[in-house]
């Protein structure tokens, strides 16, 4: 179990008070019965917060989930810090109130993708191009859990489900895509199945300054089991996953043999053997280039439908200001120009008179 | 001029102490500005006790700028006033037309008045569509002041005038001073080195300043606002300043106006003390701020722009160094989420909309019921349903700021009755939300907001002390030493309200049913009626920390109560006023809490023969109080985007009056 890390690894967190001692994954499990369906995703992403949170050293009353509604948004109850299971669709403004109005707590939200990119959508997207300092944990498992198994806004098109007996007619959303187009700061994406990179991902989520949304794709092994199979599979993993890492190659594939390159003509990205002649044209990876083209480009080359070519990790992560620390300051800016305020000056105002 | 005062709407809304009408010659006032007044023959001047006025003109003419820079003279001066602005939602509605017309009515006087007056009795007419909206509302005899440059045949045929009424003999029944507004404005500017077209827009400054001599204005006020407005263009300052002094100097020196008018301060109306003028939301946005320093808790404004809140939200933005955070979200539903998020954060959080943004944030408004946050929904009401009437006022959305929420989901609900007592519910909302940690509705509405009043200022400490106290320790009851966010307090009700970042009291709300106590999820049945009891019975505990209510009944010989809440306070008065003068008998009472209901209401409606409300829409106070007082309640309803006029208001009254006595 990894202790308290200098708080000068999370930038974001500065203005969070630090624990006084070291924490374990135990300090963070609430007395609350899970109340999960057994197998479910979100078993493994429950673990992977609670034994990732010592890590940031944080005093835990200063730590604080706001979730909305559906399987995912029950997260809040299971952690032992402060928490909100609020409405449908609505935890990032909540979070928002939140995280502006105090910059000592860090802020999480745990949502899904109905919940964020259905009812919730204008939410996430305001809270991202807003930049306000929240970790946002995307739950994708692609259905409708809560609701017994309707087609969600990242469900492939033509799904079968208890609403769509003929097939889904909706394109889904590309979560990630959607992100990069709302001008998020910080894009990522990872698996419920792999801890450790899961709470890689987390880690870079908690140093980023700003807004962070993290898509964590999750089995509902009820309603839309193996759905990512073809990201876990022995056999098809390899072809399918394309692990990111700043400053690396975009290689993957068995033995890294097949590469993500860039055609010099139209700019689009695309992906072929790797062979000696090429392999210095192999794309690498610039997590914080101030333009978002590739990273969105990179955001496009998974297959809706069978999920080959999914890459994962931190697609994007560049700095911007931080929207709490700017409202912070402009108030900081009036009081210096205009002195703290004066109550009683206020309410009488420049044009008074006097009854005697 | 006698028609100005027998023609009044305060006949019975003043005291009948009045000034003679007949004039008496008094000084001349001193010219505005620098050159003294030029000669001429001396005029004559005549005192009034009371006056309405009302500017009227396109959208774009700066009626609304010009109507607040009278009523800033006449507040500085002395007088009590009250204001009616009224203009069309469009921003600029096409030009010269009907839609486009804007106006701003002001009343004011020696004596204290209730209303912004039924009637004009002078009415300034920009163009031929001001006019034309405006003409039936003055009776005849009115003073009628028109800019003639504007009576083009092209503009009078825009509005439908076959003929120029300033020559077909139509207006003969008024007293009409035809005066080439923007020519006159254009000439006195023609050194300015302004176009021609800038030096026009200065017409409404010209009129302020005919106003303000006929009226024997203070002008200071108006010339140091010019400067301030327009610190960046001084010539622009300088134009204005000048139309508003050629203004002054034309009443002074053309033969048309041969009389001007004295309205002695209001001397009498006003206890001691500091008094100044200002409008419902800004009232209502200072009332949060005060309540914000004495809570000690930093205030956070969640909210999207509507008309007419936005400017408490404007209001609100200009005061960052008093720690005020303002928010202006991407919708409805998310300036009250930001406030609720805050509100868990700890801070005195509020989100302010209008009724079709109510509707939006209702689920949050439930979930804030369910958590037990406090958090101030202030309502400015308009003209509905959808989105009727946004610059027009109504009362509307009383049922639904009741009952517009899934489940039992009671909401404590105050309404301020003029525009000065904005600030006052404003604090006393905080106090509710704060004290019994839940959202509370204040129903204001687009008369209040944007109506103006005297208001004595108050000192600070004598406003209430809101101070809260957070949660610091665990509390529960089985010595566990865990926290149970959800254990009550007895007196109130009201549960503890803990902070994140207090250690020790790490809980999670949401709005699943909570188990009594722990606030952990529970489906278990006679949890979940227990739980809906205890919301309730804390909301209707509140009626206990409010005063009971009492009624206006002058030796005790009235049968029928007219009872109102809200914005019709004015209208009801001024009504009461002059039955009185009438020899009649009625009492008044005004509910300014809606619920939980002030103690005492039920035993005072059951004490008169009669209960009558009067309400701007169809009967939705008196539905309620039906329901829980099963007491016949009476209704006198108007939905027409204006307050009720006192003068119609005190003939119904009467009637049912006559009908009780006649029962007898």
């Amino acid at each position: 179990m990894p202790e308290t890390t200098t708080p000068a690894g999370f930038p974001s967190l500065t203005l969070v008070p630090k624990a006084d001692a070291p924490q374990s994954m135990k300090d963070f499990k609430s007395d609350q019965e899970v109340r999960w369906c057994p197998g479910c995703g979100d078993y493994a992403i429950l673990a992977a917060v609670q034994s990732f949170l010592p890590e940031l050293g944080l005093a835990r009353e200063n730590i604080c989930f706001v979730s909305g509604i559906g399987c995912s948004s029950r997260f809040p109850y299971y952690l032992n810090t402060y928490g909100m299971h609020s409405i449908h669709g609505r935890a990032p403004a909540i979070a928002t109130g939140l995280a502006t109005s105090r910059r000592d707590l860090s802020v999480w939200v745990v949502t899904g993708d109905g919940d964020a990119l259905s009812i919730g959508g204008n939410h996430l997207i305001h809270a991202l191009r807003r930049n306000v300092n929240l970790k946002i944990l995307l739950f994708n498992n692609r259905i409708y859990g809560l609701t017994k198994g309707q087609y969600s806004p990242t469900s492939e098109q033509g799904k079968i489900t208890k609403s769509t007996p003929m097939g889904s007619l909706d394109a889904p959303f590309n979560p990630l895509s959607l992100a990069v187009g709302a001008e998020a700061t910080f894009v990522a994406r990872t698996i419920d199945s792999d801890r450790k990179h899961l709470q890689s991902v987390l880690r870079a989520a908690a140093e980023h300054e700003g807004s962070a949304l993290v898509e964590i794709y999750q089995n509902c092994n009820i309603f839309n089991d193996g759905a990512f199979d073809a990201l876990k599979e022995p056999g098809t993993r390899d072809s399918a996953l394309i692990r990111l890492e700043h400053g690396q190659p975009i290689r993957f594939g068995a033995g890294g043999g097949t590469g993500v390159f860039r055609d010099p003509e139209s700019g689009e990205l695309f992906t072929a053997e790797v062979t000696e002649e090429n392999a210095g044209r192999v794309l690498v990876h610039d997590a914080h280039a101030d333009s978002p083209a590739t990273a969105f480009a990179l955001t496009r080359l998974a297959d809706p439908q069978t999920l080959h070519r999914t890459p994962i990790g931190v697609l994007r992560s560049v700095r911007r200001p931080v929207y709490d620390t700017l409202m912070a300051d402009q108030l900081a800016a009036a009081t210096e120009r205009h002195g703290e305020g004066d109550l009683a000056a206020l309410l009488a105002g420049k044009d008074t008179w006097t009854v005697v | 001029m006698t028609s100005q005062v027998e023609q009044s709407e305060a006949a019975a809304d003043s005291p009948p102490v009045r000034a003679g009408a007949a004039g008496e010659t008094v000084p001349v006032p001193q010219a505005p500005g620098e050159g003294a007044s030029p000669g001429g023959a001396a005029k004559q001047v005549r005192r009034l006790d009371r006056v309405v006025i009302r500017f009227a003109g396109d959208s774009g003419d700066g009626m609304q700028l010009t109507g607040d820079r009278f009523t800033s003279e006449t507040a500085s001066f002395g007088n009590d006033l009250s204001t009616l602005p009224n203009f069309p939602a469009e921003i600029r509605a096409p030009a010269g037309t009907l839609p486009g017309v804007s106006s701003f009515q002001v009343h004011f006087a020696d004596h204290d008045i209730m209303t912004p007056g039924d009637a004009p009795q002078v009415l300034v007419a920009m163009n031929p569509a001001a006019l034309k909206a405006n003409l039936s509302d003055l009776p005849a005899g009115g003073e009628l002041i028109v800019n003639t440059d504007e009576f083009t045949k092209r503009a009078l045929a825009k509005v439908g005038y076959g003929a120029d009424p300033l020559q077909d003999g139509s207006l003969e029944a008024y007293r009409v001073h035809p005066v080439p507004l923007t020519t006159l404005t254009v000439e006195a500017l023609k050194d300015s080195g302004l176009a021609r077209k800038d030096a026009e827009r200065a017409k409404n400054m010209f009129a302020l300043g005919l106003l303000s001599w006929m009226y024997h204005r203070p002008t200071e006020g108006t010339e140091t606002f010019l400067r301030s407005k327009f610190a960046k263009k001084p010539e622009l300052a300088e134009a204005n300043i000048t139309a508003f002094r050629a203004g002054w100097n034309f009443g002074e020196t053309t033969e048309d106006f041969a009389v001007s008018y004295e309205v002695a301060p209001a001397r009498a109306a006003f206890p001691p003390g500091v008094y100044r003028n200002i409008s419902g939301n800004t009232a209502l946005a200072y009332g949060l701020i005060a309540a914000s320093r004495r809570s000690g808790l930093p205030l956070y404004l969640g909210s999207y722009p509507i008309t007419p809140a936005s400017d408490v939200l404007h209001e609100l933005s200009k005061h960052k160094n008093f720690g005020v955070r303002t928010f202006q979200a991407e919708d409805e539903i998310a300036g009250i989420g930001a406030a609720l998020g805050a509100a868990f954060g700890g801070s005195l959080a509020v989100t302010t909309t209008s009724g079709p943004g109510v509707a939006l944030k209702s689920e949050t408004i439930g979930l804030a019921v369910s958590l037990e946050l406090p958090l101030v929904v202030v309502d400015i009401q308009r003209g509905g349903p959808s989105t009727g009437l946004p610059t027009k006022t109504e009362q509307a959305d009383l049922l639904q700021a009741m009952f517009g929420r899934n489940g039992e989901a009671p909401v404590p609900i105050l309404a301020p009755s003029t525009p000065a007592e904005c600030f006052t519910m404003a604090v006393e909302a905080a106090r509710i939300a704060l004290t019994w940690r839940t959202p509370v509705f204040l129903l204001s509405d687009g008369y209040l907001a944007n109506g103006s009043e005297p208001w004595r200022v108050p000192e600070v400490d004598e406003l209430p002390d809101l101070r809260v106290e957070f949660a610091r320790e665990p509390n529960a009851p089985d010595g566990s030493g865990d926290f149970w966010p959800y254990l009550r307090d007895e007196d109130t009700l009201a549960r503890p309200w803990a902070v994140p970042g207090t250690p020790g009291l790490e809980h999670r709300i949401g709005g699943i049913e909570k188990q009594d106590g722990t606030g952990n999820i529970s489906y278990d049945p006679d949890n979940h009626d227990r739980m809906v009891r205890l919301r309730q019975a804390k909301v209707d505990r509140i009626a206990g920390s409010v005063a009971p209510i009492t009624a206006d009944d002058p030796g005790g010989r009235a049968r029928v109560l007219v009872l109102g809440w809200g914005s019709t306070y004015g209208p009801i008065t001024a009504a009461v006023r002059r039955l009185r003068a009438d020899g009649q008998h009625i009492a008044q009472a005004h509910l300014r809490h809606l619920n939980p209901f002030p103690p005492g209401l039920g035993e005072l409606l059951r004490s008169y023969d009669r209960v009558v409300v009067p309400e701007m829409n169809l009967g939705q106070l008196a539905l309620l109080l039906r329901a829980r007082h099963l007491v016949d309640v009476r209704s006198i309803t108007q939905v027409r985007g204006l307050p009720f006029k006192a003068e119609q208001l005190a003939a119904e009254l009467a009637e049912h009056i006559e009908e009780t006595n006649r029962d007898a």
